[in-house]
């Protein structure tokens, strides 16, 4: 099913979730963070898509957004692209963990390089950055790292 | 005193006289020991060059000794991140004397394409001292092959007169790095240089 099949049935169905359609050579469906959950549930138990490949964060200067990635492993298709997009400042949309346990980690990496908190994530800490480490080193603003250095 | 008034002469057809560096560089250079440690895609042509077909093995060099006290050569292989970068020198300050240090590919020589990101030393001779840099992405084992024949042209000119290693007294541990809050930091007390 393409993403504009797809999106056509979830409008039809499922009209409280103010969805939008994001035109493109990959074309994605953008969803509201309060619906995220709502939505995810219903593409897992409903639609099929029972695996999430990836989630990444990009980051705009004026919002941050979050990718989804959804396959299905019961039917071939292509993969349906979610985004959700967060303010610039406190940016935070709810964790998917409960509906996808895959994504615990994919999460983790969003907040560590990103800075989005994922609310109801089970253990939302760094993952690639040490402990103790400060800030959210592939923000467009972050400063740069600071180093010293043996020999220089 | 030539040789002939130096040796008993039933003695001088069996018997060389040489300077002892040059029998004892001869020695240690035949026998590098690298430390068995990758980092990134540069290990593999590391392993390559172990295989039978450029075969390490010809200069001594079989033996990629899994401890660190048993080796005296370190192949930095590859990328060094900042989270890797405390345990490579860990590791160097438990090598015994005397030891040197093979910087490969650019990575390891400057950080590479990674030079200016947030996780990557921008070169390992930022915290230990490199003897020889073998350049490339990844270089080949010819290349690599190529930097070990300058570490041993390095060892056979080298004098137990003035190398450092072999007097008493000399403190050549170096400062592990630490975690700090934007990027690595030496430990207190510690400057850089």
């Amino acid at each position: 099913m393409s993403t504009r099949d797809l999106f056509d049935t979830l409008t039809a169905k499922l009209p409280q979730f103010e969805l939008e359609y994001l035109e493109g050579k990959d074309p994605a469906i953008l969803v509201r963070a309060e619906h995220l959950l709502g939505l995810a549930l219903y593409l897992r138990d409903e639609g099929g898509y029972d695996y999430c490949a990836s989630i990444t964060g990009v980051d705009y200067e004026d919002r941050f957004e979050v990718v989804y990635h959804l396959c299905s492993m019961k039917e071939q298709g292509p993969p349906v692209v979610l985004k959700v997009h967060a303010p610039r400042e406190n940016p935070e949309v709810p964790s998917v963990v409960a509906i996808w346990s895959g994504a615990d980690w994919q999460e983790r990496e969003v907040w560590d390089l990103m800075g989005v908190r994922f609310s109801g994530h089970p253990n939302l800490k760094r993952i690639l950055m040490w402990e103790g480490f400060e800030g959210h080193p592939l923000r467009k603003d972050y400063p740069g790292p600071v180093d010293e250095y043996t020999f220089s | 005193m030539t040789q002939q008034d130096m040796v008993p002469p039933e003695l001088q057809r069996n018997v060389l006289i040489t300077p002892v560096d040059w029998i004892y560089n001869l020695g240690r250079a035949g026998s590098v020991w690298p430390t068995m440690f990758g980092l990134a895609c540069c290990a593999f042509e590391m392993i390559v060059t172990l295989t039978s077909r450029y075969d390490l093995a010809r200069f001594g060099m079989e033996f990629m000794r899994a401890s660190p006290r048993q080796t005296e050569l370190m192949i930095i292989s590859g990328t060094v991140t900042k989270k890797m970068a405390p345990q490579v020198v860990r590791l160097y300050d438990q090598m015994p004397e005397p030891k040197y240090v093979l910087a490969m590919g650019a990575c390891a020589i400057s950080g590479g394409p990674f030079k200016d990101g947030y996780n990557v030393v921008p070169g390992i001779d930022k915290y230990l001292p490199v003897d020889v840099y073998v350049p490339g992405c990844p270089p080949r084992p010819e290349s690599l092959l190529d930097g070990v024949f300058k570490l041993h042209q390095k060892m056979r000119n080298e004098t137990i007169r003035t190398s450092p290693w072999y007097r008493k007294g000399v403190e050549r541990e170096l400062p592990v790095p630490e975690y700090g809050p934007q990027g690595l930091v030496l430990p207190k007390g510690e400057k850089s240089a």
